[in-house]
């Protein structure tokens, strides 16, 4: 690209990084993306003079909300520990299902390809409808109430959880494994003891992620009505009764906050 | 040109980096900075154009007091001052070309900058220092792709288009082969003496701060205790500079190297 | 060897447990029994309606076969209107994030910026996305609008604190030779910190793109838009081949958001 003469050597003045080609493709992501950003907006009709007075709309639920209700403590407290329950019972439930399925479907333990499609369509499916959906679905079954919600945590983090163990199955070292095999132990010791030493910090790791993770996710099953502290909130919201949502927002905050640093101190330990 | 005076650097931890160094280059010079780890050679550097602060002390560039220079003011002065890194601090993801234009960021707006359309006078002087330390036809590579030496080279290319009238240098070989080392000095020094810019090098390498400079300063422990000719350099100053040591450059003993563990086979 | 003779005399070995303090190791089993039959126990369990339950697991699930499509204008108006809310949000999150997470990036900005733009980030991600949904239900009133917003408040919430994250784990030399040329604050975020953030900041906002055609399907279950007020419907009015009808539609959906996902971030490497 440099123009190069005999004695007095021009060089080039002008450079550009792409290619008239690569500009061209370029600018068409950029214009498609837009357009089809425009085009979604437009098309969700949305209202948008709701958006002129939208800071004072602000400015009054802010008033209306502080201070928080702390009264309302004696009410909030009950239904906040059983979303807690729920959280917790729920990830334990899960252990029981997604560590089996975790092993069937890793490429490295399950006994034929059938199993490992199940276990993989299991995790897929759990992992693809979210926990509130679950819990229409066991409110559904069991009724309305604090078991209904253990399920839909329960189900939903099969997924999640599976997933991570299924990775981290497939991610062990070979050697353990083989040596085990080459004694002629059952596959069931092999698991036992070439595969699960490995991944268990892993296992509890996860457990203990997906736990914090849902906390947050319980809080909203009583929505539903599967439990928990959903149920209050739901019917402080409706009833315009913001102090005393607050009140249970801050609740949840604190409890979320404190969820995460022993998620994140236990995780600390293990690895 | 230069005039560093009285400048002084502790930390707040308590660790005095420099103590009251002042050096001062009146014509255009290649001067190396020798001396031992946590002498202060890269706080020096740093001072001069203020990446680190000084605690006190002033640095004048060409009549300007770089010390007393408001942030707006600092940044327009850093346009005239070229450095060079040690671990050649390119933008790792662009590409050469981006990588030594970038030298010229301080006078261009922000949005020639973000439609990398640079002045043609900038082009142009791109493609003749990318020629001059033999990186012609690389300028659409990407920096990440490119050998130790050649990453320093574009370091070099990128310090130099800004036409500054100082360069300052931080162990520019101290992650390259000796080889290379020295073709990368040859091309700063070359350049250095072609433009007539004074040129100050941080070097750990004795050896080569004696082969590529006019004059050399030592350092121990925050301050000069050397400033000099290369030929000065003798036993004695290296000790004073350094410590005790055996300069002899023939190494020492025979066979160490026979580890007396190595009976059992790997 | 020793190990051999205290082998031959105890001829028995365990596994050197996780945790390594036997007290501590028995006082977290007790702990956790006696956790779970308190939970168990305060428990509010109507259990009738709960033993109830199997027999109408298995009565729903013969409802929900075969999955009923013939409803399938319905079905895809839902679906495209979260499609839509997810993609919007997304670009709008994306474009929010910049600032916020170069503000939550300890290296970049002073300390009580720093200190702000953090604690906004911990704020908008504590709450789970559907109590968000409720409240902009409630401030803007039913509809997709709620939706989007909510959306985007989760959006700007993950990504701004992925690309804080990155630009506090960045290599600080380009930084530092980009200030030495004289290039000033917002040149040097061009040439020294976005190109290093980049390829993360665009491979997290597909896989948050990803994520809100998640949520979206479930936000309309409080009334901002989407495919999850048609859902929750079908189960109020037990039209159960329905429901399985839109989850099959919406396990489609993850599953092909998530395989585009994961060719788009292979493609940005």
């Amino acid at each position: 690209m440099s123009a190069r003469g005999t004695v007095q050597t021009r060089y080039p003045e002008v450079w550009k990084k792409y290619t008239p080609g690569q500009s061209a493709v370029r600018a068409l992501w950029y214009i498609g993306i837009m357009f089809v950003a425009v085009w979604s907006v437009r098309h969700l009709d949305i209202p948008w003079f709701y958006f002129l007075d939208a800071h004072v709309q602000i400015m009054d639920l802010g008033t209306r909300m502080f201070p928080p209700l702390w009264s309302f403590i004696e009410v909030a407290l009950p239904p906040l520990m059983e979303t807690i329950h729920i959280a917790t019972l729920g990830t334990i439930v899960t252990f029981f299902i997604a560590f089996p399925t975790a092993f069937l479907a890793a490429r490295n333990t399950t006994p034929n390809t059938t199993a490992w499609l199940i276990g993989k369509f299991i995790l897929v499916s759990t992992r693809s409808i979210n926990t509130v959906v679950w819990a229409l679905l066991f409110v559904a079954i069991f009724g309305p109430g604090p078991v209904a919600g253990i399920w839909a945590i329960a189900f939903r983090s099969i997924g999640f959880v599976g997933k991570l163990i299924a990775e981290a199955i497939e991610e062990i070292d070979e050697g353990p494994v083989e040596a085990i095999e080459a004694t002629g132990a059952s596959r069931l010791q092999v698991l036992l003891m070439g595969v699960l030493p490995q991944v268990l910090p892993v296992v509890y790791g996860t457990m203990v992620y997906r736990w914090d993770i849902n906390i947050r996710e319980s809080t909203v099953l009583g929505f539903v009505g599967a439990g928990g502290i959903g149920i209050q909130l739901y019917s402080s919201i409706n009833q315009f009764a913001w102090s005393q949502v607050s009140l249970m927002l801050s609740l949840i905050l604190v409890v979320v906050i404190i969820s995460e640093f022993v998620s994140a101190a236990v995780r600390g330990k293990i690895t | 040109m230069l005039a560093v005076r009285e400048l002084t650097k502790t930390y707040d931890t308590g660790t005095a980096a420099l103590r009251n160094v002042s050096i001062s280059i009146d014509e255009p010079q290649v001067v190396a900075i020798i001396g031992p780890s946590g002498a202060g050679k890269s706080t020096l550097i740093r001072c001069i154009n203020r990446l680190v602060e000084p605690t006190s002390g002033s640095v004048e560039l060409n009549g300007e007091n770089l010390t007393a220079l408001s942030s707006r003011e600092l940044r327009k002065a850093r346009r005239h001052i070229g450095m060079i890194f040690q671990e050649y601090n390119l933008v790792e993801r662009l590409t050469v070309m981006e990588n030594v234009l970038s030298g010229r960021l301080g006078y261009v707006s922000f949005w020639r900058a973000f439609r990398r359309n640079y002045p043609p006078a900038d082009v142009a002087a791109a493609f003749r220092l990318l020629e001059r330390v033999g990186l012609e036809g690389r300028e659409n590579t990407r920096a990440d792709s490119l050998s130790g030496g050649q990453r320093q080279r574009v370091g070099i290319a990128r310090a130099l288009i800004q036409s500054p009238e100082l360069l300052l240098v931080d162990e520019p070989t101290a992650s390259l082969d000796p080889k290379t080392g020295r073709q990368v000095m040859r091309i700063l020094v070359e350049l250095a003496k072609e433009n007539k810019t004074p040129t100050l090098v941080n070097i750990h390498d004795v050896q080569l701060a004696k082969s590529f400079s006019n004059r050399v300063i030592g350092m121990r422990d925050g301050e000069i205790v050397f400033d000099g000719k290369p030929k000065q350099l003798t036993e004695k100053v290296l000790t004073d500079i350094y410590g005790e040591e055996d300069w002899s450059t023939e190494a020492a003993g025979g066979d160490d190297d026979d580890a007396p563990a190595a009976k059992a086979s790997k | 060897m020793s190990a051999e003779t205290t082998a031959a005399t105890t001829a028995q070995w365990s596994r050197p447990p996780l945790i390594k303090s036997t007290l501590l190791r028995h006082t977290i089993t007790v702990l956790g029994l006696l956790y779970l039959v308190w939970s168990i126990g305060s428990l509010e369990v109507n259990w009738e309606r709960v033993l109830d339950g199997l027999p109408r697991a298995s009565n729903i699930f013969t409802r929900m076969f075969p999955p009923d499509f013939s409803r399938w204008a319905l079905l895809t108006r839902g679906i495209i209107e979260s499609l839509e809310m997810a993609f919007a949000a997304t670009i709008v999150g994306m474009v929010l994030a910049i600032p916020l997470g170069l503000c939550a990036a300890g290296n970049l900005v002073p300390k009580p910026v720093y200190l702000v733009a953090r604690s906004i980030i911990v704020l908008l991600r504590t709450f789970h996305e559907v109590i968000v949904a409720i409240m902009f239900v409630k401030i803007f009133g039913f509809g997709p609008l709620a939706g989007v917003l909510t959306l985007i408040v989760a959006s700007v919430s993950f990504i701004s604190k992925l690309i804080a994250e990155d630009i506090e784990n960045m290599s600080s030399g380009q930084v530092e030779a980009i200030k030495a040329t004289g290039a000033s604050f917002p040149k040097m975020l061009l040439y020294g910190v976005a190109p290093q953030i980049l390829p993360r900041y665009l491979g997290v906002s597909i896989y948050r793109l990803d994520a809100n055609i998640r949520h979206s399907t479930v936000v309309g279950i409080v009334g901002a838009g989407g495919i999850g007020a048609t859902l929750s419907a079908t189960f109020s009015r037990y039209d159960y081949d329905f429901s399985l009808a839109i989850l099959l539609a919406i396990i489609a959906l993850v599953f092909i958001g998530e395989f585009f996902s994961t060719w788009a971030r292979e493609k940005l490497r």
